[in-house]
C-alpha cells in the first residue's frame, strides 16, 4: 500500500499541526472543577478537563501536574485555552507557559470573586474562543506531523499475537515518514526489560532506559506488600490466558515492531530531539498513561485491546484496535479496527498494518473514534506521593 | 489456511495459544509455528479457551516456559504435554 503524503488537520501558530480542534476550559486544581464544568455547560464548543489534583503538591510531583496542565495547553489538538484556579500564581504559571506556542490562552481566579461571578467572567471569554476556533479550517498538511503514540489494555494473549505486532507493523512503516512515536508503560515491561534496554538507539537513550525501569523496580520492592502479582497480570489479562508479568511484557513490547527509542521522556515531557520513536516513563494505567502523552503533544492515540479496554481522552483521539474475536463482537462499539482475522490467517500483519494506517489517517482527518462518540474523556493526573 | 487452532510464536516455544473459542479434551488440534511458517499437530489433554496455552511438550518443575522465544516464567507444578498451562502451573520468575 502506498501511504498518503498528507492528511487534513489544523495548522497551529507554532507550527504543529492538530487533529482535533478543541477549546478547552482547564482547572488548576480540584476545587476549580465545578467552575470548569459550569463554563462548559454554559457555552457549546468548550469542552472543561475536571481531576482530583493540583492543591498542596511539592517537589517533583508538583513539577509534573505543572507539566502535565501545560503540556495538555500546548497540544496542537487544542486551539485555545481557559485556566481556572483558585488563585492567580499557579494558574499565571500556565497560562503564561501555555502562551509560548501564540494560541489564545486565558487565565481566571476564584478567590475574592466567588463562583458565579467567575463563571460569568470566563463564560464570555469562552464564548469568543469557542466562536474564534469555529472558523479554523482543516487544511492538507504532511505525514510526518502525525505524532502517534500508543498503549495497549486489558491485554490478553491475542494482543502479543496480532494486535499489538500490527501497531508494531504500522511504527514500521510509518517511522522511516518521520513520524514522532511514543510508547510508555515502564511496570508492563517488567520481564522483557534487558530486552527492550537494547532496543535504545544510543549508549545513552539505553543507560536512561535502564535507569528509569530500576528506579521503579526499586519503588515496586519498597512499597509492595507481597509482589504485584495481583495487579500485574490484572484479572482481564489472566482471564484472557496472561499468566504472568513476562508474558504480558514480552506481548506489550510487540507494539514498538523493529523500532528504536531514540531518547527516554519524562512523563507529560515533550520530545525534543526530532522524528522517531521515544520511550516516555509512565504508569501502566490506561487513562493516567493516554494523559501524559496528550501532555506530551502527542495528537493521535493507538490502543490495542484484548479484553476490551473502554478507555478514551479528552483531547488526543484513541484509536481501539482487538484481535480478539469475542471482543470484537461483544463490544463492537468501543473498536475501532478489528484485526480478529489475523488469528483465523484470513489476513496477514502487513494487511493489518495496512488497515490501521487507514484508519489512523481518517482519525487524524476528523473521523470520529469509538471512544469519542461514546463520550470518553478520560483526563487522569499522575501522582508521585501524598500531598504536603 | 484456515483451520488454525493454535499459534506458536517461534520455533522453541514449549507453549502455544489457543486461538478458537475453544478446545476440547481429546480435540486433534492444527499448530501454526508464526516464526517458520511450518504446521504441526498436538492432541489435547484439557478444554482450553481461547486466548490460553497449551503444553507442547511435557513440563517438570522447576522448567523454564517459552514464549516469543523468551522465558516468560517457570513451572511449579509438573504439566503433560497437551494440558492448559496458566497461573496453577507457572509463575512468574519475578518478584
Amino acid at each position: 500500500m502506498e501511504i498518503p503524503k498528507t492528511f487534513l488537520g489544523y495548522k497551529r501558530e507554532d507550527g504543529r499541526t492538530g487533529t482535533r480542534n478543541h477549546v478547552i476550559i482547564l482547572p488548576v486544581d480540584d476545587i476549580s472543577n465545578a467552575c470548569a464544568e459550569a463554563v462548559a455547560n454554559n457555552i457549546k464548543g468548550t469542552i472543561a478537563l475536571p481531576h482530583s489534583y493540583g492543591r498542596l503538591q511539592f517537589g517533583a510531583d508538583l513539577e509534573l501536574h505543572f507539566r502535565t496542565m501545560i503540556g495538555t495547553g500546548k497540544n496542537p489538538n487544542v486551539a485555545a485555552v481557559i485556566v481556572i484556579g483558585i488563585e492567580p500564581k499557579w494558574t499565571k504559571r500556565i497560562v503564561d507557559a501555555i502562551a509560548t506556542t501564540g494560541k489564545p490562552v486565558e487565565g481566571f481566579s476564584i478567590e475574592g470573586v466567588g463562583d458565579i461571578n467567575t463563571i460569568a467572567r470566563v463564560s464570555k471569554k469562552a464564548q469568543e474562543f469557542s466562536i474564534w476556533a469555529s472558523e479554523k479550517q482543516r487544511e492538507e498538511r504532511p505525514i510526518s506531523d502525525l505524532w502517534i503514540s500508543v498503549k495497549c489494555g486489558e491485554s490478553d494473549t491475542t494482543s502479543g499475537l496480532a494486535s499489538n505486532p500490527t501497531v508494531g507493523n504500522l511504527m514500521d512503516k510509518l517511522e522511516p515518514l518521520g513520524v514522532h512515536l511514543c510508547f510508555g508503560e515502564t511496570s508492563e515491561l517488567t520481564g522483557a526489560e534487558t530486552v527492550c534496554e537494547k532496543r535504545g538507539k544510543t549508549p545513552e537513550a539505553q543507560e536512561k532506559f535502564r535507569k528509569t525501569w530500576s528506579s521503579y523496580n526499586d519503588f515496586i520492592l519498597k512499597e509492595a506488600t507481597d509482589d504485584l502479582s495481583e495487579s500485574q497480570p490484572t484479572a482481564g489479562n489472566i482471564a484472557g490466558g496472561l499468566t504472568t508479568i513476562e508474558e504480558k511484557a514480552f506481548g506489550n513490547f510487540q507494539k514498538i515492531g523493529g523500532c528504536k527509542f531514540i531518547d527516554v521522556l519524562e512523563p507529560a515531557e515533550e520530545p525534543t530531539k526530532g522524528p522517531g520513536l521515544y520511550f516516555m516513563d509512565t504508569s501502566s494505567a490506561a487513562a493516567e498513561c493516554v494523559t501524559l502523552q496528550a501532555a506530551g503533544g502527542f495528537n493521535l492515540h493507538l490502543f490495542p485491546t484484548g479484553q476490551g479496554n473502554i478507555i478514551g481522552n479528552p483531547i488526543e483521539p484513541v484509536v481501539k484496535l482487538t484481535a480478539n474475536p469475542l471482543t470484537a463482537r461483544t463490544m463492537s462499539e468501543h473498536i475501532d479496527v478489528d484485526v480478529s482475522k489475523i488469528l483465523s490467517r484470513e489476513m496477514n500483519l502487513d494487511e493489518a498494518g495496512d488497515e490501521l494506517i487507514k484508519a489512523t489517517i481518517r482519525v487524524a482527518n476528523g473521523r470520529l473514534t469509538c471512544a469519542e462518540a461514546l463520550g470518553h474523556r478520560e483526563f487522569v493526573m499522575t501522582k508521585l506521593y501524598r500531598s504536603a | 489456511m484456515a483451520g488454525t487452532d493454535i499459534i506458536i510464536h517461534d520455533e522453541k516455544d514449549n507453549v502455544g495459544v489457543v486461538v478458537i473459542e475453544k478446545i476440547t479434551p481429546k480435540q486433534d488440534c492444527d499448530c501454526w509455528i508464526m516464526e517458520n511458517d511450518k504446521s504441526v499437530k498436538i492432541q489435547s489433554m484439557d478444554e482450553i479457551p481461547l486466548g490460553h496455552k497449551i503444553a507442547m511438550t511435557d513440563l517438570k518443575e522447576g522448567d523454564t516456559i517459552l514464549k516469543y522465544g523468551h522465558d516468560i516464567g517457570k513451572v511449579v507444578k509438573s504439566i503433560k504435554k497437551g494440558e492448559h498451562v496458566h497461573v496453577h502451573n507457572v509463575k512468574t520468575k519475578k518478584w
